[in-house]
């Protein structure tokens, strides 16, 4: 059996993550910042360690600017939803994850003006394009930091320089990066960023967020959601503090148990190592599978703009098929389909029947990658 | 008998931050429920020796951790 998913999600997780969250529910299961107990403080003081160990991954000063969310979809419909408004120009990418665009195609309807910047047919954005696109008068721009569909990676500091030439925020979705590549917000300029916490920081699934950049002032954002913080509670309006004023309800302290474990395996291994790691896995994967006659494989030809998910099609043979028997016949797990980015997959001209997925992950070894090109070879020429 | 002082804090998270860094530079502290007396925003506060106090809001201001004020317990 080979795990060839990790974009969807990590797997397996490192055994850590495990055995803090069944640790929480001994141990801490009180409710964090709803009572004053000890149970209760140790649940919160988990859930604090885990905001100063993301803030201190991802850059950020100050611990408050971690706003935990159930997912990245979540903490992408935060920033939008909350901070658009109609008549706001918007611009964004043809490679957009539908956690991006569905929020924004409905913005759209409701009187936003919305502006989706072509991408190549490798999935890179042209910096040229993102000139003209990001006029002055800009409100946001919404990037994501690599596909989820061919792995193109979004040259972030460059686009951040010309939003802020023209007065735009810059909203970065770190859903296939965070974990994947080094990010440091306060190097990168970016204003917001989502991110999930159940694919490259191997913590459990239920986890992710939005980080406020330093120069962000949190009041041009309203809550999503409001509700019962533990604070304020005399009060019957919303907190303005943060994390508070974003966070109503409780939360998945137990999930935040494991991502903790998860982030500190990561930070132990380092980014940069698996970064190179994934690298070389990349570099293997494509040098094989462009070997095989009949393939098509998409993104980027050089690894070094890319990211581990690489999609590919094979002449005569629906990509439905092709995943079918990588499982069926050799217990390779992946995703085919349109991975719902279907602006993505018109962008490398593979809308509406979609591609096959391989995303290898610090989990994988050369060898794995060797029999799933031997897999592939094998289903498409016989 | 003991004077006690207690931080008050807008939100748990800060007040757990606070608690991390007066442990750090050994301070003696503890969480606990925000006395009835006191009205807060949040449902824990620190409790530290008074005569730390100076000490205590000097490192709170200067870690630039968000606290609604410090208050004297006296004879508790």
């Amino acid at each position: 059996m080979m795990y060839m998913d990790h974009a969807a999600t990590s797997w397996p997780k490192p055994k850590q993550v495990g055995e803090a969250m069944v640790s929480f529910m001994e141990t801490s299961g009180g409710n964090p910042g709803r009572s004053g107990h000890a149970l209760s403080i140790r649940a919160g003081c988990v859930v604090y360690d885990t905001r100063e160990l993301v803030a201190e991954f991802f850059g950020v000063g100050d611990p408050m600017r971690v706003i935990f969310a159930p997912n990245v979809t979540f903490a992408l419909n935060l920033a939008m939803l909350g901070l658009l408004k109609s008549g706001d120009r918007v611009v964004t990418t043809s490679v957009e994850h539908n956690s991006v665009m569905r929020p924004l195609r409905a913005l759209e309807a409701d009187g936003l003006e919305l502006e989706v910047m072509a991408c190549g047919a490798d999935g890179l954005l042209d910096l040229s394009v993102a000139e003209q696109a990001i006029t002055p008068g800009t409100r946001l721009v919404v990037l994501n930091h690599a596909s989820n569909v061919m792995g193109a990676i979004t040259p972030v500091a460059e686009v951040v320089e010309m939003a802020h030439r023209a007065g735009a925020l810059v909203l970065l979705d770190a859903a296939q990066t965070a974990g994947a590549l080094p990010i440091d917000m306060g190097a990168l300029g970016v204003d917001l960023l989502g991110f999930t916490g159940h694919k490259g920081l191997l913590g459990p699934t239920g986890t992710g967020g939005l980080i406020l950049g330093e120069q962000f002032d949190p009041e041009q954002l309203q809550p999503l959601l409001r509700g019962g913080t533990g604070s304020n509670s005399e009060y019957e309006q919303q907190p303005e503090m943060l994390p508070d004023r974003f966070e109503s309800g409780t939360g998945n302290s137990v999930g935040l148990a494991g991502l903790y474990a998860g982030l500190s395996y990561v930070m132990a291994q380092g980014v940069a190592e698996i970064r190179q790691h994934e690298a070389q896995m990349t570099r293997l994967l494509l040098d094989g599978l462009a070997a095989i006659p009949g393939v098509t494989v998409y993104g980027p030809e050089d690894a070094e703009k890319r990211t581990c998910v690489i999609s590919l099609t094979a002449e005569h043979l629906p990509a439905s098929e092709i995943g079918f028997r990588l499982d069926d016949e050799f217990g390779i797990m992946c995703r085919v389909g349109l991975h719902c980015a279907p602006s993505a997959h018109k962008t490398i001209g593979t809308f509406p029947d979609g591609t096959v997925r391989l995303a290898a992950g610090y989990s994988n070894t050369e060898q794995e990658i060797e029999w799933v090109v031997d897999a592939v070879g094998e289903i498409v020429t016989t | 008998m003991t004077d006690y002082g207690v931080v008050l804090f807008h939100t748990t998270s800060a007040a757990l931050r606070g608690e991390k860094i007066l442990k750090a530079a050994g301070i003696v502290v503890k969480l606990i429920p925000v006395p009835r007396e006191l009205s807060s925003s949040c449902g824990i506060s620190l409790r530290f020796l008074w005569p730390d106090a100076e000490r205590v809001q000097g490192m709170l201001l200067s870690a630039k951790t968000d606290f609604e004020g410090v208050h004297q317990l006296v004879g508790k």
